[in-house]
Order: C-alpha cells, then sequence, then structure tokens
C-alpha cells in the first residue's frame, strides 16, 4: 500500500522491512566486538576529589535543556516575548490589523483599475 | 430499516447527542452509573451512524436532507427553483470532518470517565455533548446562517469547559479571553452574512455559490467585503498567526480530554473557512491573491508556533503552541492549492498539496490529541504543570512513556507514521511555488522533533525526583483512549495509500468541485 | 437620502463598538462594547429588510391596497435578528459569569493587570 506523492511515491512497508534488516545488522556487528564491561572504582567520574553529587541535583531541568539556541536568538525573543503581551486589547488589535491588511489588499486593487 | 436509518441519518446524528445532553442533568440525580451509561451509548451511537452514512457517501455521492419538507424548493412563478429550507448537505469533506469529530468525542469520553471526579460531573458531560453538537452542525450544515447559531453553541459550551476546574484563576482568564474573541467573531460572520442576504437575497450555500459564479463583469464591493470578513473571522478561529495569542491559552489552562476536543473543534472552524473560498467563492475572487495571503498565514503560523513553543515552561502550554504551528501546515497546503486553482485546473501540484492539506487535519487532530492526553494523564497524577519540578516518570509510568514516544514520533514527521505521510505531500507539492515554503517546512519539522523531545527527556527520562517518588501508572482507562489513538496512527502510517484513495480523496474531488455541489442543491426538485 | 441613515447608524455603531474593545481597559467596558457591536450587527440584519410602503409580515394574504409588489417588508431577516438577540443574551450572560469569578480570583478588572497567562 503506497502513498503516490507528486515527485514519486512512498511505502511504508518497504521502509520498515529495510529499517528492520538494517537494525539487525547493525546489533550483529556490534555484538562481534570485544566485550569490555569494568566495574569499580576505576569508572567513577573524578572532579578533583570532590564527592559527586547526587544524580537529581546535577540533573538539568526541563527549562534550561535548550539554553544555548535561546541565548543565540536573543534579539528575536526579546521582540516575539513582546509581541504575546497577553493583554486581551492586543488581540482584538492584532484581528482589526489583519482584516484590515486582507481589505487593502484585496479590494483596492479591484477598485483601482 | 438499514435504509430508514441511511435517509434520516444527518438529523439523528445531530439530534442524538442534543436530546441526550438535556436529559442528563435528571438522570443525573437519580443515579451515576445511569448517567455514564447514557452518554456512552449517545456517543456510539452517533459514531456508527456515521460509519453507516459514510460508507453510503461514497458509494451514492453527495446527500441533501431537508429540515421539515420533502425538498428544499419553492417554485416562484417564473419556474425558476429556490432552496429555501433548512438543509443539511452531506459531501464527502463533510463527512470526513464528522468522522474526525465523532471518533474524537468517543476518546476523549473514555478519557474523560477516568479524569473528571468530584461533584458536577453531570453539568461536564451535558457541555460536552453540547460541544459534540456544535461540531457536527457545523459540519454538516447547508446555509450559512445554521453555520452561525452552531458557531455560537461551540464557542459557549467550549468556553464553560475550559474553565471546568478554577484552579488558581487562571483558567477563568484563558474562557474570558476565548469567549469575547469568538464572539467578535461570530459577530462578525453574522454582519458578513447579512451583507450576502442583502446583495443577493440567499442564505443556501448551494444556491448563494451559483448567484456568485455565474455573475458576470467581476463581483461587486459587498461580495468582497463579506469575503474578507468570513475569511478574516474563520482564520481567528482556526488559530493562524499573529491572531493566535488566544489559542495556547485555552489549550494550556483546559483540563484532560477537553484540550483534544478543543482541537477538534478548531478544526471545524478551518473546514467551514474551506467551505467559504473554494466553494461559494470558488474562482469569482482573485485568487492567486486569496492564495498568497493564505501561504502568508501559514508560513507566519509555523514560524511563530514553533520557536514560541521552545521556550515555554508549562507542558500544556507548549503543546498549544506546536498546535498553532501544524494549523500552519494547513494554510500552507490549502493556500497551494488555492493558488493554483487560478490558474485553471488543479492538474498537477495543486491536487497532491489539497490532498497533503487535508489528511493533515486527520493527523494533526490524532497526533496532537495524543500528546495533549499523556500529559493530562501527567497532571493528573502529579498535580505539576512545571517543566522544572518534573523529572524520572518513565520509571512509574511506562505505558505513557510510550505513547507519549508514538505521539514524538508522529507530530516531528518521522517515518513510518501517519505525520511522515501527509507532510510528504505537503513537501513535495508546495515546492513547485517555491522552493522556500519546502525549506522552512522541513526545518520546522525539525524543531518541531527537538520541542517533544525537550518535554520527553525532562519529563520521562532523567533521575527520580524525591518529590514525585510515589506516582503511579495512570487509570486504565486513560490508557486504553491513548492506546486507541495509537492502533489508528500506526493504522495510517502504515497504509497511507489505503487512506488517501478512501478517505481523503474522495473528501478533495468534493471540495474542488464545486459545479457538482451546486448542480445537486439547485437541481434536485 | 434619509432612507440611508440606519445604514450610517450601524457603521457608526460598529466603530465605537470596535473602539470600546480595542482601547479600554475595564472588563465590564468590554463586555458594554460586545453588546454595542451585537446591537450595530441587529440593527443592520432588521434595515436590511426594509421595503418603502411594506406594510409588516403578519398578513397570511394581502390586503389590497399594496402598492409595492412584495407587499410587505422582508420577514427572513427579523427571524435572523431574534436568532440573533437570544444569542447574544446568552453569551452576555456567560460573560458576566466569568467576570464576577474573575473579580473574585484576581482582585482587579483591568486587562493590563491580568497578565498570568503571558509570553
Amino acid at each position: 500500500m503506497s502513498l503516490d506523492t507528486f515527485g514519486g511515491f512512498w511505502s511504508p512497508l518497504v521502509w520498515l522491512l529495510a529499517f528492520i534488516v538494517t537494525f539487525l545488522i547493525g546489533y550483529i556487528l556490534w555484538g562481534l566486538g570485544e566485550k569490555q564491561h569494568k566495574t569499580g572504582e576505576q569508572l567513577k567520574p573524578f572532579i578533583s576529589g570532590l564527592a559527586e553529587g547526587s544524580k537529581e541535583d546535577v540533573h538539568v531541568k526541563g527549562g534550561n535543556i535548550y539554553w544555548g539556541f535561546t541565548e543565540s536568538l536573543k534579539e528575536y525573543y526579546k521582540y516575539a516575548t513582546k509581541m504575546h503581551t497577553g493583554i486581551l486589547n492586543d488581540y482584538i488589535l492584532w484581528f482589526i490589523g489583519i482584516a484590515a491588511i486582507f481589505f487593502m489588499v484585496v479590494i483596492i486593487p479591484g477598485v483601482i483599475w | 430499516m438499514i435504509e430508514t436509518l441511511v435517509t434520516h441519518a444527518p438529523i439523528l446524528i445531530i439530534a442524538a447527542p442534543l436530546l441526550v445532553a438535556f436529559i442528563l442533568p435528571l438522570i443525573d440525580k437519580v443515579s451515576k452509573k445511569g448517567r455514564n451509561i447514557l452518554v456512552l451509548c449517545a456517543v456510539v451511537f452517533t459514531l456508527v451512524l456515521v460509519i453507516i452514512l459514510y460508507q453510503d457517501v461514497i458509494e451514492n455521492g453527495m446527500r441533501i436532507y431537508t429540515l421539515g419538507g420533502e425538498n428544499a424548493h419553492v417554485a416562484l412563478p417564473s419556474g425558476y427553483h429556490v432552496p429555501v429550507r433548512i438543509t443539511l448537505v452531506i459531501d464527502a469533506l463533510s463527512i470526513f470532518m464528522v468522522l474526525i469529530s465523532s471518533l474524537i468525542s468517543f476518546v476523549g469520553l473514555l478519557y474523560s470517565f477516568a479524569h473528571v471526579k468530584g461533584e458536577g460531573t453531570g453539568k461536564f458531560y451535558t457541555l460536552f455533548l453540547l460541544m459534540l453538537v456544535g461540531m457536527l452542525g457545523m459540519e454538516m450544515t447547508g446555509d450559512l446562517f445554521n453555520l452561525f447559531v452552531f458557531l455560537e453553541i461551540l464557542s459557549i459550551s467550549s468556553a464553560a469547559l475550559i474553565s471546568f476546574y478554577i484552579r488558581k484563576g487562571q483558567p477563568i482568564e484563558a474562557s474570558i479571553k476565548f469567549i469575547i474573541i469568538s464572539s467578535l467573531a461570530a459577530l462578525f460572520v453574522l454582519f458578513a452574512t447579512g451583507l450576502l442576504y442583502g446583495e443577493y437575497n440567499l442564505l443556501n450555500m448551494g444556491a448563494l455559490a451559483n448567484e456568485i459564479n455565474s455573475q458576470t463583469g467581476g463581483l461587486t464591493l459587498l461580495s468582497q467585503l463579506a469575503f474578507i470578513l468570513l475569511l478574516a473571522s474563520f482564520a481567528l478561529k482556526a488559530g493562524s498567526a499573529p491572531m493566535h495569542m488566544w489559542l495556547p491559552d485555552s489549550y494550556g489552562e483546559a483540563p484532560g480530554a477537553i484540550s483534544m476536543f478543543l482541537v477538534a473543534g478548531t478544526q471545524a472552524s478551518l473546514y467551514a473557512l474551506l467551505r467559504v473560498c473554494f466553494t461559494i467563492y470558488n474562482t469569482a475572487i482573485d485568487a492567486s491573491i486569496i492564495g498568497g495571503l493564505l501561504i502568508i498565514l501559514g508560513l507566519v503560523s509555523i514560524f511563530i508556533g514553533v520557536t514560541m513553543a521552545l521556550i515555554q515552561i508549562d507542558i500544556k502550554r507548549l503543546i498549544g503552541y506546536a498546535a498553532v504551528a501544524e494549523v500552519g501546515y494547513i494554510f500552507l497546503a490549502v493556500g497551494v492549492g488555492f493558488f493554483e486553482l487560478a490558474q485553471g485546473e488543479l492538474s498537477a501540484y495543486g491536487l497532491k498539496a489539497l490532498q497533503g492539506g487535508i489528511f493533515h487535519i486527520f493527523n494533526d487532530v490524532l497526533d496532537i490529541g495524543l500528546l495533549f492526553l499523556v500529559t493530562g494523564a501527567v497532571i493528573y497524577m502529579t498535580k505539576e504543570t512545571n517543566l522544572n519540578k518534573l523529572g524520572g516518570l518513565a520509571r512509574s509510568m511506562k505505558y505513557s512513556s510510550f505513547f507519549f514516544l508514538i505521539g514524538l514520533v508522529a507530530v516531528a514527521g518521522l517515518p513510518p507514521l501517519n505525520g511522515f505521510a501527509s507532510k510528504i505531500l505537503i513537501y513535495e507539492a508546495i515546492y513547485k511555488v517555491s522552493p522556500l515554503l519546502s525549506i522552512i517546512a522541513i526545518l520546522a519539522s525539525i524543531f518541531m522533533l527537538a520541542i517533544f523531545v525537550k518535554i520527553f527527556y525532562s519529563v520521562f527520562m532523567g533521575p527520580k525526583l524525591s518529590s514525585l517518588s510515589d506516582i503511579s501508572e495512570a487509570p486504565k482507562l486513560m490508557l486504553a483512549s491513548m492506546a486507541i489513538l495509537s492502533g489508528i496512527m500506526i493504522f495510517f502510517g502504515l497504509f497511507p495509500g489505503y487512506i488517501v484513495d478512501n478517505l481523503v480523496t474522495p473528501a478533495v474531488n468534493a471540495l474542488v468541485d464545486n459545479f457538482t455541489y451546486i448542480t445537486t442543491i439547485m437541481g434536485g426538485i | 437620502m434619509i432612507y440611508n441613515l440606519p445604514f450610517y447608524a450601524v457603521i457608526i455603531i460598529i466603530a465605537i463598538g470596535l473602539y470600546v474593545i480595542a482601547f479600554k481597559r475595564n472588563l465590564i467596558k468590554i463586555a458594554m462594547g460586545i453588546t454595542i457591536i451585537q446591537s450595530g450587527v441587529n440593527l443592520f440584519l432588521i434595515t436590511l429588510g426594509y421595503r418603502k410602503d411594506g406594510l409588516a409580515p403578519i398578513y397570511t394574504h394581502l390586503p389590497s391596497q399594496t402598492s409595492i409588489p412584495e407587499g410587505m417588508v422582508l420577514p427572513v431577516p427579523q427571524a435572523l435578528t431574534l436568532t440573533s438577540i437570544v444569542i447574544g443574551v446568552a453569551v452576555l450572560a456567560l460573560i458576566l459569569s466569568f467576570i464576577m469569578a474573575l473579580y473574585r480570583e484576581y482582585g482587579t478588572l483591568d486587562t493590563y493587570k491580568m497578565r498570568r497567562l503571558k509570553e
């Protein structure tokens, strides 16, 4: 059951088969490697002798995950958050503004010529 | 027996939930279990009737049901027949949208049985059924004033349901913004209906289409003004940027399954927009300008929706912004289709773009609905909506995180689920208008993946937090409703050709071909 | 010229209503603005149906002294207006009850201060 797109076609069953075959090949190749599994003191992270914090304290919270991305786009976000004020009157003004733009684009060219 | 049922199915689909909605407060005083069974019976009855009617419409074509008479026409002395009665017109696009609404109402009802507790739940189900009636009426009506009445029914019941739980006053703020904006949009729709009535003396959509398309010398100023008002009002109700700001507020504060039902409600306004653009004013309006406006609205919606979602901290508000971006995709596809309609026949990319857009309506409701259901379950169990205070829930809520993963893959447009199937139709068809549109659409999909991976990582993965140590799995009914949605999504993803050939292509053919619509309504004597 | 006066009144009323919604800060004034726009649209609908020298549409058979072909003013816009008035009453009741609950929770009626749901 393939989908007919404009440029070609998309067949998800063939894709799924190819994905499973590739995954199996990759898994078998991964399993043929060296089995290295050390345990003990050597695997703990070394922070210059300080105690490692609990997992809960060093976990990056949800709001800070994409910090680098939002920091680099600060100018755009300053403008965008100022646009979303939360005031009801601004919502109505946006609607009236867009309706006025539609009016000018559709009706004025028809009236002029 | 089946014949009578199919003949009267259109009015039974609207009348059954309406009757049960008004009986329900009485039954509620007697027994709670009886109320639950009655609501479930009403919704299942509607769903079964919709499926039966679907088979009939696909085989036999359009169906017109006249309320209170044999046929809708009145013969004037000059021999001309004018449709004057209230009609319900079911063609392939209407039954597609009605199927979406009734399916989502069934899933939402199963979820609400487990979610809504406490006193006053009888009123919840009454408002739920009224919202369903509003949606079904908007999608099946045959004239413009009925559209206004059902639009108001939908707005009033949605506004009451958003603020069903007064938590700290925030849902009431979302509700009042919703009702003021909805009533303003509905008043402008009524004004435009009045303008069209004054111009042509007709309210029926088929008869109006006949008058507008057979008018020589271009449209009058009043008809164009009516079109502008209808377009702007329905674009506001559908949630396209930059008039989208009420959407994250109301989706973010609604309880549980109501957010999913609200998405189906905004798709009903999108259906009304499609009817006005494609059926009533087919090429009488300057379609290349309107197509360009719809494309620009779609691009702005995608961009603003996706970038504003990245900085949110509240879970449901974030998914609300993603819903704005998904509506942007639909506007983009419909705009490209309308743009190509101006250049003659839709033989090249326009038909594929419209197929992608209409298929995306269904996929959007399914994907965003599943994500809203899972986050509703998380909020129900932990009573927390802040992303900074959640973490490590995959250990205790295994099935919910699995369903969230399925929703993430689908909404980001990754193969093999249904998001990819509709998005690849849209990408490849809008490439012909300008490659820039395709590039922005694909980049927005990558952003969507980033947004939902953010939620998945911070809510479900990570170490177990000490403040959330006694969370258990969500109730079984909620998991069952999520499983139904996931099953439908996987089925749509693995067999997209079957779905597009049988569900979407008749709908797109009915949308584009307004000649059949007009001749069936005007010629049925 | 005098018969166009209700249409000018409709435009002025809707413009006043839009000004009130867009620029006033008090929520009660915004609710009043919605009501003003409803009144304007209802006036527009009724004025559409007027025919000069027409009778009221309450007769089954026209009396014989009618001078215009239609005989009566159009009855359909009057039905639309009645429905719209009823819907307007329901929406206004809902908005006012929301305002009451909002005042109890927030303590203010100023839209510039009701911004907990921003950005």
